[in-house]
């Protein structure tokens, strides 16, 4: 690791002003970041931490949905979420182990966007919208393929408000090294219709399954899917899985995410 | 009642008490003043000519207090091979030298050729990125498939070597034109290609070293995460840098895991001690996890193809294999004897078979060295024979329970001679098959299987009997079959004045349990208190020269060791005695920690004699020398054969391929138990890395050599959730015949018995489930090799 100069600032603005500066980059529960410093994959000159920020943290209900500050960790929603959304919470509980779930956080998550993290499903799936210092970023235009979001030079996510479905359920098939997703399913089925958010399989990052949606927007079960198949062409093909075995996993995990959301 | 104390009592582990609260002291805990940081340069591609290698710049930067090269070991002595290999055509294996620091060319990604000593960690790091920067390797084409290395002269793993052949080993040679004559005669034959997936061990501790030199003396020290503190000062001081053995002393203080990993010596230990007599300050070296994945030696790497000729009903006559085994860049120590006489010498199992012909080539490749790993070459070879009878047995339409109780041998034909060069002394293996069958509740399986199928599961159980050759090893013998070492053991047992006792063992425990058990075996003997012993290892200063451990010989080499020399410290007590109580030495008896004059109530303590010996004010010096301490040196007579019978039940996911251990049943005969509790933790822990090999564990380089498995992210481990609860059982024991104890060892078999009960029992599923056009998967048997399997 490299030597760095660290800030933690306890607002908003003097976050985004911190962030400013050249060479500066947030730092949330490190779980990502900490790894690359170490192996100097990554050299940042400061170190911004974003977790004092008590308007970052916690869970609460509110205008559309469930608000989740960016800064709260996987435990945390784990358990506070559990009332109000437990496919999320549910979610929350299946990241990584304890240590990982106590620093982690949904904003360093999302805002690394790994292809195969969970959380960017349940964001997808959900339609939620990612507030940032700056702006709100609807989920369909927030996820921009591997490792890349819609974050412009400065912005940081503050937190995530997620509308919260009639049913739901996440089904993760792990990775057998690393237990992130290989191929991870959510499942959210709202009065308009069902989305369907895909994690660990696409090539170009998390994706929603249309035709499946559009399934089971008709008909919420897994007989709806029973006709359908996913084409490999677009999946990841690693050590783990071909892209057919994905391509497979995607159906399978779908379909015990519906019957998981009953 | 479980006995409380001594022989057979279910003592907790002593030493769990500092590994348990942190308190154990490992290398790395060392802080030493005047410490330096060594930080080795390795090589990024996995075959390269050094072209140059320029230091200006690195040397310049803060800190710096050295730089190394290839250059400044080149004459100084190779890390050796520890066993010479002949070839089918008897000509000796070819041995190129393993320098400390490549020189000329690097051979694997992680070879290193350069190393940075500096005042801090960070500045040597500095000074190693920019020493990488400048340096010049010209990457040549990497040799990573055996099948190609030996296919192709023009490219050359080492220059000298044409065919990247190490050896090519036949045997027993002459059974040759037996066995195939007998394969062609056989009424069915059986063939099976497999490949046993390449391991990285893994330890929790990563290797470390930290060399000291004391200019006064003239004396060199190296502490070092060492199975094997004697062997390792040999090597770096008479093979590698020539300094006299009694010059150097080899410290392996905690150590947290070896698997074998930590048998042998390595480059990085010669390195640290040279460093450390040219700055005169102790040089420090701890592997990241990154290193120790491309530099450890790792295990396994066979492709294998074996043949089982047999007759309509099962009853096996021939086997015969032909194996690629892969020694990566580098000869280990042990990894020419790894693939051959821990390999080919098992390959008739547990089994009456006439006729067996093993062959193995062993491959120079870029990759890392490959040597002894947990099991070390029995697991391949039961791997091998228990998978081919399986399939064997589908093809016959046999049940695997009766074709294997048919060829298993019987316990009237010990002690039997097998065609592959072993004398097994005494077993019963129709015993801990029965014993087995009757844990695994064989005849409620299709009830069990019904339930599975109910949640949507398929169901299968898999066999395996398995046999292994450990307490590692009569020197006779291994000195015939090409060992450049003595496999003995010692053991020094020091009665203190205050009647307490250190014993110094050669034996090394790196979270086995000697401490409690050999203190066990002690107290047991002289009839003292367990807390009374202390057992001393790791320290070549203060233990006699032993082997370590490796090969589950600590108890069945080292132990015996221990209670010789105990044999010794009661007839010297006795000659004590009978001076104390003016007695003939004839009519001293030894019991329950007391000396009496036989048919008297006259008798002395064990405590009393002790004192006595070190306060002897009217010693008859001439006939009685004061003190008591004895040194054993125990070489075994023949290797032991723990034998035993396991069985897997699993559940195979359709959907997703995954494959769960839903139960595991182990009946093992380890002869004579010294601690069921250790040695039950010594099942588990063997049967999960077992588990983790069959289901989790592989290893892959590209085309380039490069290694894709090099982390966390993409090694799989086996974690808790991999594992069952485990059914373990030792009670079918046919004791040793050959060494006192009556003990075989444990330590290797849960990782030698369980991958092809797993495999088998995947297989069983899947034929249960009608995919029976799957005949086999590689291993890892990992969800989507079994998806592929049965939608490929
Ligand atoms: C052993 C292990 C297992 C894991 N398993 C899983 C798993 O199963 N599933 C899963 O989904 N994840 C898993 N993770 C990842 C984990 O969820 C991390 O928490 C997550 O990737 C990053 O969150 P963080 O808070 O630690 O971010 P950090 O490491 O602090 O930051 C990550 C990146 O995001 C940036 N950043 C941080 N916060 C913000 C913000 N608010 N706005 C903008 N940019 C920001 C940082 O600058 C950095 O570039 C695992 C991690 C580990 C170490």
């Amino acid at each position: 690791m490299h030597n760095f100069d660290f800030a933690k600032p306890s607002t908003i603005a003097d976050a985004a002003k911190a962030l400013a500066a050249d060479g500066a980059q947030a730092l949330s529960g490190g779980q990502t970041l900490i790894p690359t410093m170490k192996q100097r994959l990554a050299a940042p000159a400061t170190l911004v931490s974003l977790t004092g920020i008590a308007e970052m943290r916690g869970v609460c209900t509110g205008d559309g949905g469930l608000h989740i500050g960016a800064a709260t960790p996987h435990a945390v929603v784990a358990k506070e979420a559990r009332a109000h959304y437990p496919a999320l919470a549910n979610l929350a509980g299946g990241i990584g182990d304890p240590s990982v779930r106590s620093r982690g956080t949904i904003g360093g998550s999302i805002a690394n966007n790994d292809p195969a993290a969970c959380y960017p499903s349940a964001v997808l799936a959900s339609g939620a919208t990612v507030v940032t210092n700056k702006r709100k970023i609807a989920a369909d235009d927030y996820f921009q393929g591997l490792f890349s979001t819609a974050l412009e030079e400065g912005e940081f996510v503050t937190s995530v408000v997620f509308p919260i479905p009639q049913k739901a359920a996440y089904v993760k098939f792990n990775q057998p090294a690393s237990r992130f997703a290989l191929t991870g399913v959510f499942v959210a089925k709202f009065a308009n219709g069902v989305r369907v958010g895909v994690t660990g399989a696409g090539n170009d990052g998390v994706f929603r399954w249309a035709e499946a949606e559009r399934a089971l927007s008709a008909d919420f079960s897994a007989a709806a899917l029973s006709g359908l198949s996913v084409d490999p062409s677009g999946m990841i093909a690693d050590l783990h899985g071909s892209a057919t075995y994905r391509a497979n996993l995607v159906k399978v995990l779908t379909t015990r995410a519906v019957a998981a959301a009953g | 009642m479980p006995k409380d104390h001594g022989i057979g009592a279910p003592q907790k582990r002593r030493e769990d008490i500092r590994f348990l609260t942190g308190r154990g002291v490992y290398t790395d805990d060392m802080a030493l003043h005047g410490q330096t940081a060594a930080v080795f340069v390795r090589s990024t591609v996995a075959h390269g000519r050094i072209k140059a290698i320029n230091t200006a710049k690195a040397a310049a930067m803060p800190g710096v207090l050295a730089i190394f090269t290839g250059e400044d070991f080149k004459d100084v002595g190779g890390n050796p091979a520890g066993w010479l290999i002949n070839s089918r055509d008897g000509t000796p294996m070819r041995e190129p030298k393993r320098p400390v620091l490549a020189h000329g060319k690097v051979r694997h990604v992680g070879d290193a050729y350069a190393v940075v000593v500096a005042e801090t960690l960070s500045q040597a790091k500095d000074a190693a990125e920019q020493l990488a920067e400048d340096s010049v390797i010209e990457e040549l084409p990497a040799i990573v498939d055996m099948k190609a290395a030996v296919a192709d002269p023009s490219n050359r793993v080492h220059d000298e070597i044409p065919d990247n052949l190490c050896f090519d080993w036949g045997w027993i040679e002459d059974n040759r034109a037996a066995v195939d004559a007998a394969m062609k005669a056989a009424p069915h034959v059986v063939t099976l290609n497999l490949v046993n997936n390449r391991l990285v061990p893994n330890a929790m501790e990563p290797r470390a070293s930290i060399g000291e030199y004391f200019p006064g003396t003239g004396d060199y020290k190296l502490t070092t995460t060492s199975q094997n503190p004697h062997l390792t000062r040999l090597l770096v001081a008479a093979f590698v840098l020539g300094i006299p053995e009694n010059k150097l002393t080899v410290v392996a203080p905690d150590v947290g895991g070896g698997f074998g990993s930590k048998i042998y010596h390595y480059g990085e230990e010669a390195l640290v001690l040279a460093a450390a007599k040219k700055l005169g300050r102790p040089v420090r070296w701890t592997a990241e996890r990154s290193e120790s994945f491309l530099t450890d030696a790792h295990g396994r790497d066979h492709v294998t193809k074996i043949e089982l000729g047999c007759t309509k009903d099962g009853q096996i006559l021939a086997i015969r294999t032909e194996t690629l085994a892969n020694v990566g860049a580098y000869l280990s120590n042990f990894s020419t004897a790894t693939p051959t006489f821990l390999h080919g010498t098992l390959m008739a199992g547990p089994y009456k078979v006439p006729h067996v012909y093993v062959n193995v080539k062993t491959v120079f490749t870029n990759t890392a060295p490959v040597d002894a790993y947990r099991g070390a070459g029995r697991p391949e070879a039961t791997f091998s024979l228990e998978r081919v009878i399986d399939k064997m047995c589908r093809e016959l339409g046999l049940d695997p329970f009766e074709v294997r109780r048919k060829n298993l041998l019987t316990p009237d034909q010990f002690p039997y001679t097998t065609p592959v060069g072993l004398v097994y002394d005494t077993g019963n293996y129709q015993a801990t098959l029965d014993r087995a069958m009757a844990m695994a509740d064989v005849a409620g399986f299709e009830k069990r299987a019904a339930e599975s199928k109910s949640r949507g599961k398929l169901r299968g159980m898999g066999l395996s009997t398995w046999i292994e050759a450990c307490g590692i090893a009569p020197s006779h013998l291994v000195g015939i079959l090409g060992s450049r070492v003595g496999l003995y053991d010692a053991a020094t047992v020091r009665v203190n004045a205050t009647g307490n006792l250190s014993v110094m063992v050669g034996a090394h425990s790196h979270g086995q349990g000697h401490e409690t058990v050999f203190a066990q075996i002690v107290a047991d003997k002289l009839g003292i208190p367990e807390t009374s012993v202390e057992i001393v290892h790791g320290d070549t200063s203060k233990i006699p020269f032993g082997m370590g451990s490796y090969g589950s010989r600590s108890l069945a080499v080292c132990g015996v060791a221990v209670t010789k020399a105990i044999d010794k410290i009661v007839a010297k007590g006795k000659k004590i005695a009978a001076h104390m109580l003016e007695a003939s030495e004839g009519d001293i008896t030894f019991e329950d920690g007391k000396f009496s004059v036989a048919g008297t109530d006259k008798a002395k303590t064990f405590g009393e004699i002790a004192f006595s010996a070190y306060v002897p004010h009217n010693y008859p010096l001439e006939t009685l020398e004061p003190g008591l301490e004895e040194t054993a040196f125990y070489d075994p007579a023949n290797f032991t054969y723990p034998a035993g019978a396991y069985i897997c039940e699993v559940e195979v996911d359709e959907g997703t391929g995954k494959v769960d251990v839903v139960a595991f049943h182990c009946a093992d005969d380890f002869g004579n138990v010294m601690n069921p509790m250790v040695v039950e933790g010594q099942v588990h822990g063997g049967v999960g890395q077992g588990i983790g090999q069959a289901l989790c564990e592989f290893t892959t380089y590209d085309e380039n050599g490069q290694l894709l498995t090099g982390s966390y992210m993409d090694y799989p481990m086996p974690r808790a959730e991999d594992v069952p609860f485990y059914n373990v059982d030792y009670s079918c024991q046919t004791p040793c015949t050959h060494n006192p104890l009556g003990v075989k060892g444990c330590g290797e078999a849960g990782a030698i018995g369980s991958p092809p009960a797993v495999v088998n029992a995947v297989i069983d599923a899947l034929h249960r489930g009608g995919h029976t056009h799957v005949t086999h998967i590689d291993m890892p048997v990992s969800p989507s090799r079994v998806w592929q399997a049965v939608n490929g």
